[in-house]
């Protein structure tokens, strides 16, 4: 009963949203770059040349059901191959359509299209580097003033509210949320260079209108141009393992001045995270720093509570490397030891080098020793993880 | 004596009873049986994974299954439904069918003709026995890479990838074998006067699809092969840091992918216009035509492979052939749908099931086939690529296309194969909750595709709630309305109004004029064809 309760709401909201989102429910959502407004002229066009080849060709089919059965005693009559000239004519005029619709009507603005959203270079002013990693985004802005900017960009919907049997109330942007936004100046062409650390990835804003796929060990490139401020939202679209359905793409695009201005912030804001670095720090900041690294970054695979998920995702409660010695005598970190594993990573699990700063490393490295049931009680410190780097 | 031991063994009547008679056949209708039974009991199976998968997709958050296993299930159905059920009911039409069709008394190779069937039970096994080690804490499941096998997503996977792995080179030797068996056939064993232009078109289309396994399925075991080295002896393939290149294994795969289009849809475009003139009551329109449409279609489709995956990056000439090229292949296709649509023009038709199913057919594979032009748009693609766009577009060609196809080609050939006719009201039934609630299954995909949704994710955003719900009730609908299909199938067997030996008023061929059933042996006597 409940379930028919939730089928007749879902059809009555359908019928609602026909008249209410009439744009967004029945075609692709408000263009606004210009590959995106090309993509649904495409669209439009095609889905008009389509329906109507479809619905003449449906409708001789179903006079002939209707007026040619058997039922209404009308005979068979005998089909002879075209031969005359006229004939011939006929039959060949579908083929010439055809022609025209693929290779011309289709086929001339097809191949402009491609030329365009191939061109990445071309006038763009600035190129922000996309890295996908099993289940992240990580932006990197390469030139300009923002030169430096570095961030990783994670889901930030509530971690109950994805957990299986969550039956409240959703977040609004449920599964669209991150806690980093990608900022990028509107109007501006932008070239966007993707690569992946782990698997495929694709980096897919729908108002967008480009997607590429993300290659580990390649740089692939595309471009986009966000002619209206606001804030769009898109995620991952090549299967990437068990978290591909929470890894989003939220992008803000602002104007000029207020680009201008979260590229000051950002780098101030980054250039405290490394003093953070040089300073000496407390167990208990780093558990508490840890904390939260912990759970954005490792707990979808080792869990809250360090149990993992063997045998795929091994339990980091009491076991050998969150336990054992990270450095050995001469003060070299150990191969396999905790460190070696987070900054480098094994099998399945990624290298965290490139994606978290030296206070975030020692931090959850500090909180996983002493906390999630293990209590080693040494601290590692960020000039440590530093001078491990080099 | 001497007489009788002679006749006795003229018609090969005697076998072994029970399960012996079944391991041990190498009667072509044995045969072919035991692949039609293997194929509906896959779809079965393929089925309940899908309506696991809809189910948790009916509202957004998880409730049943969690994303390692929703993974497993979406790409274990794909194969399943592919390998396991579409293909095998074409190779068991093949094997009934033919040898009546061209007047053979069996099949070429009757030995591995057997041999071909029973790689298939093992194949499926592995493929999902991984599920069931899971259970007992062996490994983590099965493949939960999609269908598609893509490194270096396949490298990192369990135990399931091995196991697939191996599951799809035995699927691949099998169809490789009864692939070789249909060509050997088809050119030695027509009946006299039968030309390769007097072929019935069901046996022109699988000549075309036998001659695609073979040239394709190789490199299919090939890369997955690659795969596997890759996985566990140390290679580099599918890996930069070696050298190697991920994508190449998508080069490789399609390869392979996109002719396997074609091989599960040429059987079915050659019996559907044999299904046309019987319920038309006129010959076929343009059977050259068909015959030369096939061969272009054979030999686009192993062209252009690269459309499945435009958005990986490729050099812009490579992106510009690769759609065009797609695009051709559109004008084959319209020759057909225009011969198909001629032949019921001014016919006198009447509409029992097979042709309620052929007709319901035409419409929805002109939908698979309209929406697939303008995938090969490569900048729109961007657009639809892994989206549910691309997932209802291709339900509309594999389910519609192929799996309803079968399903006219069963209501076809099933009184002839048993010397029943099945229930044609029930049969009816079937068809209208087939096509209604397939329909409603996947027309909401297109939207939700549009809107932004990409495919294989286990939990979505909420504005994609509403168009995900009804999908969901009419898959199950959809999935429920088949068991009146098997029902229909197993009344039929057991009994039911006696068959003639022509069955349809219209059928035109060898085949109608054998007794239905046929006897053990088919054609005693070799006919001839003027």
């Amino acid at each position: 009963m409940r379930g028919f309760t939730k089928i007749s709401l879902a059809l009555s909201a359908m019928l609602v949203s026909v008249t209410a989102h009439a744009d967004y429910a029945w075609n692709f959502p408000e263009p606004v770059t210009p590959m995106a407004l090309d993509t649904l002229h495409v669209h439009n066009k095609f889905m008009l040349i389509s329906m109507a080849i479809f619905f003449v060709v449906l409708a001789i089919m179903i006079y002939s059901i209707f007026a040619h059965r058997k039922s209404k005693n009308f005979k068979p009559v005998k089909d002879h191959a075209p031969s005359t000239a006229t004939e011939i004519f006929w039959t060949l005029i579908p083929f010439v359509i055809l022609l025209l619709i693929d290779f011309v009507i289709m086929g001339i603005p097809a191949y402009h299209s491609v030329v365009m959203m191939e061109d990445t270079r071309d006038k763009a002013t600035m190129v922000v580097k996309v890295t996908g990693s099993q289940w992240r985004w990580q932006y990197e802005y390469m030139d300009g003033d923002a030169k430096g900017i570095k961030f990783v960009s994670n889901l930030s919907t509530p971690k109950e509210q994805t957990d299986k049997g969550y039956e409240g109330k959703k977040d609004e942007q449920y599964l669209l949320e991150v806690d980093n936004r990608l900022v990028l100046p509107v109007g501006e062409k932008v070239r966007i260079l993707m690569t992946a650390t782990d698997v495929m990835h694709n980096w897919w804003v729908p108002q967008f209108g480009s997607s590429r796929l993300a290659v580990p060990g390649f740089l692939r490139e595309t471009w986009v141009q966000v002619d209206k401020a606001g804030t769009y939202r898109g995620q991952c679209k090549e299967l990437c393992g068990k978290g591909h359905g929470y890894m989003p793409v939220v992008v803000d695009a602002v104007p000029m001045e207020e680009y201008k201005a979260w590229v000051v912030a950002k780098k101030e804001e980054m250039a405290k995270a490394s003093a953070g670095a040089d300073k000496e720090w407390t167990k208990d900041e780093l558990v508490a720093e840890g904390k939260g690294v912990y759970e954005k970054n490792c707990a979808v695979c080792h869990q809250i509570t360090g149990a993992g998920l063997p045998p795929a995702f091994p339990a980091l409660t009491g076991s050998k490397v969150a336990t054992g010695p990270i450095f050995d005598a001469d003060g070299k970190y150990l191969k396999d030891g905790h460190l070696d594993r987070v900054l480098n990573g094994i099998r399945v699990m990624p290298g965290w080098k490139a994606l978290l700063n030296d206070t975030e490393i020692a931090a959850v490295i500090t909180y996983e020793r002493n906390a999630l049931g293990n209590s080693v009680g040494d601290v590692l410190q960020p000039a440590q993880v530093k001078a491990a780097r080099q | 004596m001497s007489t009788t031991t002679v006749a006795h063994h003229d018609d090969h009547a005697e076998h072994p009873t029970g399960i012996m008679r079944w391991l041990t056949t190498t009667n072509h209708k044995d045969i072919g049986t035991m692949y039609l039974t293997f194929s509906l009991i896959m779809f079965f199976v393929g089925g309940a994974m899908i309506l696991g998968i809809r189910a948790e997709l009916f509202q957004p958050g998880l409730q049943l299954i969690n994303p390692e296993f929703f993974n497993q299930l979406i790409g274990v159905h794909a194969l399943i439904m592919i390998f396991a059920a579409l293909m095998p009911a074409a190779t068991g039409f093949a094997n009934w069918m033919i040898p009546l069709q061209i007047g053979a008394p069996d099949m070429a190779l009757p030995r591995l003709n057997n041999w071909g069937f029973w790689l298939l039970p093992p194949s499926a096994i592995l493929l999902t026995l991984p599920f069931t080690l899971a259970m007992f804490g062996i490994g983590d499941g099965a493949l939960a890479t999609g269908w598609t096998f893509y490194p270096p997503l396949s490298v990192q996977g369990g135990i399931g990838v091995d196991f697939a792995i191996f599951a799809v080179h035995l699927l691949g030797v099998s169809s490789v074998l009864g692939s070789i068996n249909i060509i050997v056939t088809l050119f030695n064993m027509r009946a006299p006067g039968m030309t390769l232009m007097k072929m019935p078109l069901f046996a022109w289309g699988w000549l075309i699809t036998a001659f695609l396994l073979v040239a394709t399925i190789p490199v299919l075991a090939g890369a997955v092969t690659m795969l596997l080295t890759d996985r566990h002896f140390g290679t580099h393939f599918f890996d930069a840091a070696g050298g190697g290149d991920p994508v190449m294994f998508q080069h490789l795969f399609w390869f392979f992918g996109h002719p396997e289009v074609y091989i599960l849809l040429l059987p079915v475009w050659g019996f559907i216009p044999q299904i046309l003139e019987t319920f038309s009551r006129k010959p076929m329109y343009g059977y050259k035509a068909q015959v030369y449409s096939f061969w272009a279609i054979g030999a686009l489709s192993v062209v252009v492979w690269a459309h499945h995956f435009f958005t990986s990056g490729m050099p812009v000439p490579a992106l510009l052939y690769f759609m065009y090229s797609t695009m051709a292949i559109s004008l084959p296709l319209a020759v057909m749908f225009f011969c198909w649509i001629k032949t019921m023009w001014k016919g006198s038709m009447s509409f029992e099931t097979p042709m309620l199913f052929t007709v319901g057919w035409i419409i929805l594979f002109g939908i698979g086939g309209l929406t697939g032009l303008v995938l090969a748009d490569v900048a729109a693609d961007a657009q639809y690529h892994n989206s549910y766009f691309v997932v209802a577009h291709f339900h509309y060609t594999l389910f519609a296309g192929g799996i309803m196809g079968i399903m006219a080609g069963v209501y076809f050939w099933l009184p002839k194969m048993t010397g029943h006719m099945y229930n044609e009201k029930l049969g009816k039934v079937h068809f209208w909750l087939t096509a209604i609630s397939f329909n409603l299954t996947f027309i909401p995909q297109f939207f939700l595709g549009l809107a932004g949704m990409p495919r294989r994710i286990p939990d979505y955003a909420l504005q994609f709630a509403e168009f995900n719900m009804i999908s969901s009730v009419a898959a199950f609908v959809l999935g429920l309305s088949q068991l009146l299909f098997v029902y229909n199938i197993v009344t039929c067997i057991k009994g039911g109004k006696k068959a003639t030996d022509q069955v349809w008023e219209g059928a035109q061929g060898l085949e109608w004029t054998l007794p239905s059933p046929p006897p053990y042996h088919s054609f005693t006597e070799q006919p001839t064809v003027k």
